[in-house]
């Protein structure tokens, strides 16, 4: 478990305090996918860089696993470090090591492990991330995926318990993206590793993360199970990145909702609820004719989700909203 | 031919070249291995790196710019006495070899700063992440990483030599320089002159060619 408490960063800027990171609180649990979404500049990679010490708070205390990390000495802040692996955006492989060399290079650093452990656990990784037949070669002759994967198989080499991602899909293609965060959603089950992901994509955060952290300004502005926030986005800055990943543009959306006519609901399914034939028999019932303005029917993570705009016209609106209460549907009244 | 070379003697020719090559292979392994340290700790002690250390920076750069901004003929000079005492000479081959050291390894220590500065940050906090120690981030990261670019240092550094190992005729030195010096220059001898440069030039391009082939070999990117 990491536990922020009142953790908070500033940089001292030609004599000027600038802050990164006003005191936060914040609690990431064992084994789950936490992602922290924000745009450029807003303090994620400020925070994500504090769970390692490579960037040392400037108050509040840093517990994981009930030990003030921030206390550590040099020596303890080393040891720690290697249970805590760690990606990034542009990969920073080294250049000058083969794929093998650079996955075995956290555990020669260790020096704490044999020569046959080192070859063994290597041969592991490179099978698990699917790059046995490129072994031998250097990064510059890898594609952009395969050097993530050599970057997951790197941070995973010496077992960590924590993993961080530096906007690790951010310089990748959408294809790539999508199979590197299987990769990422695998290990996470299969070793119950705790993952911790930065990324100003909400797409990423919906694909493969439990709960998330939306930044703003240096300051964690909304914080949830990404359904609730996915779904029901209450912070300005949540809605736009929420619309954003729908690919809509809100002027286009106010647009399309002046023109419909009569009741303007936005409904929301999730589990189960989104396969059921509900609107039909709701109209049926209710004797209202409704018009589907927008939807999206998708996934967070493994549970499906749907979200439709309806406007309705005539019947008994009464007895449609008891209807969608009744079967689980969230109701938002938007006009 | 023989009328157009007459001054030439050819064994003293190979004694020169031999000399030439002496002083600069000597000069040059001590410019490396006292310019390599130097120019990595220009590197962590300057600004938002490892051991960030503006007063070791400060001195370590103004020490490494006056001794590059001597001109080299002056350096020659000036460190007789210097000379003297460490080798017991100022002349021939071995009584070059100090003053080349002084003028070549500050300069490598500049270009070997410069290669580590290229080396991409990332790396440097990649290998941070991973639990290493300074010593591990400079000799298992930076030092691989900016192999490249130091071996084309070297290169650089032995041609500044062959020209300084050929300036130190002036103060008798040895070599092709004070072979140009004392028969080319003060004898009119234009022949031995001719053949001296244009030996000098062979020899720098052979460096050239031999360095950026190196360089080739050990670049991954």
């Amino acid at each position: 478990m990491i536990v922020f408490d009142q953790v908070q960063k500033s940089y001292q800027v030609g004599g000027r305090e600038i802050p990164a990171l006003y005191p936060t609180d914040m609690t990431i649990e064992t084994g789950e996918v936490f992602g922290i979404v924000g745009h450029s500049g807003a303090g994620k990679s400020t925070l994500v860089r504090l769970i390692n010490l490579l960037e040392p708070p400037t108050g509040g205390s840093i517990l994981i696993d009930d030990e003030n990390i921030t206390r550590y000495s040099a020596a303890e802040l080393r040891a720690f470090r290697r249970k805590v692996g760690m990606i990034f955006q542009h990969f920073n492989l080294l250049s000058s090591k083969t794929v093998s060399d650079n996955i075995a290079f956290p555990m020669k650093l260790a020096g704490i492990y044999s020569k046959a452990e080192i070859r063994d656990r290597v041969q592991e990784l490179l099978a698990r991330v699917s790059l046995t037949d490129h072994a031998d070669k250097y990064p510059s002759q890898l594609s952009g995926g395969q050097k993530q994967r050599v970057g997951i198989a790197r941070a995973l080499a010496c077992r960590p318990t924590i993993l961080l991602c530096d906007e690790a899909t951010s310089a990748l293609d959408p294809q790539t993206t999508q199979s590197v965060l299987r990769l990422l959603a695998e290990i996470n089950k299969e070793l119950g590793l705790t993952i911790v992901l930065i990324t100003h994509e909400m797409d990423v955060v919906r694909r493969v993360c439990d709960r998330v952290a939306v930044m703003d300004g240096g300051r964690v502005v909304e914080m949830g199970a990404v359904s609730d926030v996915f779904l029901h986005p209450k912070h300005p800055t949540t809605r736009d990145f929420v619309f954003e990943s729908e690919n809509t543009d809100s002027d286009e959306r106010q647009q399309d909702l002046q023109k419909a006519n009569g009741r303007i609901l936005r409904l929301t399914f999730k589990g189960d609820s989104t396969y059921q034939p509900l609107l039909g028999s709701v109209a049926r019932a209710s004797g209202v004719d409704f018009s589907i303005l927008s939807g999206r029917i998708d996934h967070i993570k493994d549970t499906p989700y749907g979200q439709l705009t309806l406007s309705l016209v005539g019947g008994d609106l009464e007895v449609a909203m008891s209807a969608l209460d009744a079967a689980d549907v969230h109701v938002e009244v938007l006009r | 031919m023989e009328a157009l070379l007459s001054n030439v003697d050819w064994p003293e020719i190979g004694i020169a070249s031999w000399d030439t090559l002496v002083m600069v292979g000597m000069s040059l392994l001590f410019s490396v291995l006292a310019g390599l340290p130097i120019g990595v700790l220009l590197f962590l002690t300057g600004k938002r790196q490892l051991l960030e250390q503006p007063v070791a920076y400060a001195v370590l750069s103004f020490v490494v710019n006056v001794l590059r901004s001597v001109p080299f003929i002056i350096l020659l000079i000036v460190m007789i006495p210097f000379t003297v005492m460490l080798i017991g000479t100022s002349l021939g081959v071995a009584g070059a070899i100090p003053p080349l050291v002084a003028g070549g390894a500050p300069f490598f220590a500049r270009l070997v700063e410069t290669s580590l500065r290229e080396v991409d940050r990332g790396i440097i906090e990649a290998t941070q992440a991973m639990g290493a120690n300074v010593r591990q981030i400079i000799f298992g990261a930076l030092l691989p990483e900016a192999l490249p670019g130091i071996i084309a240092g070297i290169t650089v550094t032995a041609i500044t030599l062959v020209s300084y190992a050929a300036m130190s005729g002036v103060i008798g030195g040895g070599g092709l320089g004070d072979l140009a010096i004392r028969f080319g220059y003060q004898r009119f001898q234009t022949d031995v002159m001719v053949i001296t440069v244009a030996l000098l030039v062979i020899f720098v391009q052979v460096l050239q060619m031999v360095g950026d082939r190196l360089v080739l070999y050990f670049s991954r990117k």
